[in-house]
Formats: structure tokens, sequence, C-alpha cells
């Protein structure tokens, strides 16, 4: 009997700690997205984290039922399991972002630099023969280019 | 303006670059020069730009690749009809360049000509490193077998295209190790290619863009990067098409 209440409580206790550990990570998740150093495009696979980590606590059968149903028969594996695949998501989510960006980047750079060129071009002498008819013309007013030809 | 570009990729180059320019201005004086300063830090825009070639400033380095299709870009923004790649290092000879056009010209159903070290009747010159000649073997058996022609010298960067080679690289350009992948790209827009046997030197200055030390990585990615090209499910497009798309 005592045996199965000191089980009981620190079952409890653990659960208790779990819950904390998923609302914190739900506050911090939702404190960086308020301050803006979080998209929340990259904060929801985050709070999913979270929350999944809650219902786990919170619905004491669950892992488990999940756990037995997907043949392994020690529960915290599966939740081992279900982690590492949760960062592996993260991961390619993380290279495809940044496949994207690198991608981008390089468009930026190679415009600047034909942008730069037809600037430069038009200030060094030969004003309006390169312009063609569907670029604006703000671009000469501003004198951001330093590296203007004297 | 001419019709034709010479697209000339150069990071830290200082000490090659003006001769380049001046070797490609005499001999072959009907092509323009625009030189992609890849992210120098040695002066090598204002070197070209003193000598006398349209410079394109990249902000900072992007690799070969990014830097030879902002070229691309430029020649298809500017109109040109044809565009040859010079190296920056001295590496190619422009007096090929005339043999590269006239191959081009001779052949009306031809998009690329690439200029290869390997093919007679020419012999000696810059043949590469034993270790890399390996690698060049190997791409060279392998793409031969994928395009379906003889190919000697598949990293070959001297190559000179058409209007509709200009577009196709302008769209789409590939990254790293551009040259093994641009020949597949092509192949797999029903673009025509052929080799005319140049003559290489080694580099004058600078340092190649591949140190030995990256030479696996390179053989890894490169393989990788033409079993994905040849998988990609790439409409059956003519490049003429998707520019005329973009333009839209």
């Amino acid at each position: 009997m005592i045996l199965a209440t000191n089980q009981i409580s620190s079952f409890l206790g653990q659960r208790l700690e779990v819950i904390i550990f998923g609302v914190l990570v739900c506050l911090v998740i939702f404190e960086l997205v308020r301050r803006k150093h979080l998209m929340e495009r990259y904060a929801l696979l985050w709070l999913a984290a979270g929350v999944i980590l809650l219902v786990l606590a919170l619905w004491r059968g669950l892992l488990t039922t999940f756990s037995h149903a997907v043949g392994i028969y020690y529960p915290p594996a599966a939740l081992f399991g279900l982690g590492f695949l949760f960062v592996l998501i993260l991961l390619i989510h993380f290279s495809i972002a940044i496949s994207r960006l690198s991608d981008q980047n390089k468009i930026l750079a190679q415009r600047l630099a034909l942008l730069q060129q037809r600037l430069e071009k038009d200030e060094g002498g030969q004003p309006d023969r390169e312009r063609s008819e569907d670029e604006p013309v703000e671009g000469e007013s501003t004198p951001s280019v330093s590296r203007g030809r004297g | 303006m001419s019709r034709h570009l010479a697209l000339v990729p150069a990071h830290n180059e200082a000490g090659a670059i003006a001769a380049t320019i001046e070797a490609i201005q005499a001999q072959a004086p009907q092509f323009d020069v625009l030189v992609i300063d890849d992210g120098s830090s040695d002066g090598t825009g204002e070197l070209a730009t003193a000598a006398g070639a349209e410079v394109l400033r990249l902000p900072f380095n992007l690799g070969i690749g990014g830097a030879m299709q902002a070229g691309y870009i430029y020649a298809e923004e500017n109109d040109y009809e044809i565009a040859v790649q010079v190296d920056g290092d001295g590496q190619h000879d422009p007096s090929f360049i005339s043999a590269l056009l006239e191959r081009l010209d001779h052949d009306a159903g031809l998009n690329m000509v690439t200029g290869s070290r390997f093919l007679a009747p020419v012999s000696g010159g810059y043949r590469s490193s034993a270790a890399r000649r390996v690698g060049i073997r190997f791409f060279s058996w392998l793409l031969s077998l994928v395009t379906r022609q003889r190919i000697t010298d598949p990293t070959s960067g001297f190559r000179m295209t058409d209007r509709r080679g200009i577009e196709l690289f302008a769209n789409d350009y590939p990254n790293d190790y551009p040259e093994v992948e641009a020949i597949v790209l092509m192949h797999t827009h029903r673009l025509r290619s052929a080799e005319v046997p140049v003559v290489m030197s080694p580099r004058l200055t600078g340092e190649s863009a591949i140190s030995s030390s990256q030479s696996v990585y390179y053989m890894i990615k490169v393989l990788l990067a033409v079993l994905v090209a040849l998988l990609r499910a790439r409409p059956v497009r003519e490049a003429a098409d998707a520019a005329a798309e973009r333009s839209r």
C-alpha cells in the first residue's frame, strides 16, 4: 500500500514538473514572438512541442496507449523517439529555410551589382542612353552610391 | 555596342585581371568585356575598370556560380547575342575565342561551344594535376553517358553560348561548381553543345576555387547535383519560353 502511494506521488511529482516545463516552453515562445525575436512561422513548431508535452502530462494513459500501439513496450522510449523525430523535423525545416534565404540573398546581391553598374554608367557621362523604359528614374537623385566617378 | 560579350569572373585576381582584359581586347576586339568582381578585397574591380571593362561589383563573395549567373543576367538584359566565359586568372587564352565563335556561327543548331583541353589535335598546355584528371575522366565518362555525346572536358569553364544559352543561364545556373552541372542543364533543356580543342595555361596568380582538400566534397556534390538534375521533373520547355514568361 505504502509502496503504491509512493509510486503515485512520485508519478504525480514528475507529471507536475512536465506540466510546468510545458507551460514554460509555451510562455517563453509567446514572449519571444511578442518581442519579435521569433517569427510566428517558426514559433508554431515549438508551440506544438510545448502543447504535446502538456497533453501527454495531463492525459495519463495516452503515452502508454501510444507506445503500445506502435509496439514500444517501454513508454519513455516512445517519448524519446517522438522527441528525436521532432528535432529531426525542425532541423530539416531549418535547412530548407536556410537554402531559401541563401538563394534570395544571391538574387539580391546580383541585382544590387547590376543596378549599381547601371547607375555608375549613367552617372559616368552617358546620360539616358542605357535607361530602359520600365526603370524608375528616382535612383539618380539619391547620392547613396559613394563610388561616383569624377 | 557589340552583340558579343566576354564574361570574366574574378575573385581577388588583381595580378592577372588587367592582362586578361587586354588580351581579350586584342584577340577578340568584337567582344565587350564584363568583369564580375566576386567580392574581391584586392582592388580587382578598380583595376578592371581602369583597363576599360564594365564591372559588376558583387557586394560579397557569391562563388563562381552566382557570379557567372550575374554576368548572364547582364548579358540577357543588355541584349547580347553571344556570351563567352573567360576566367580572370589567365588560364583561358583569348586567342581561342575566335575558334569558339567560328564553330558556334558555323553550326546553326548549336547553342554552346566548350573549349576542351583533351581534344585532338592540340596537345600540351596545362591539363591539371594527375589527381584532378582522374575526376575529370570520371565526369567525362558520366556526362558522355548521360548526354549520349562525347564530352572530353566537363570541367572547362571556357565556353561560349548563344542567346538561348544566355537566357537559360540567366534564369537558372548551378551554384557551387557549375561547369559539370551546366552541361546537364543544357542537355535537360534540349540545347545542343559541342567541344572545340583549346590549349590552357596554368593560372598566372591567385588561388584556384577548388583546393585539393575540397576535391572529395566536389566529387560528391557534383555527382549528387547531376543525379538530381536528371531526376528533377522539369517540363520540357524552351529556355526562350521561360524568359518570355518572366518578362511578362
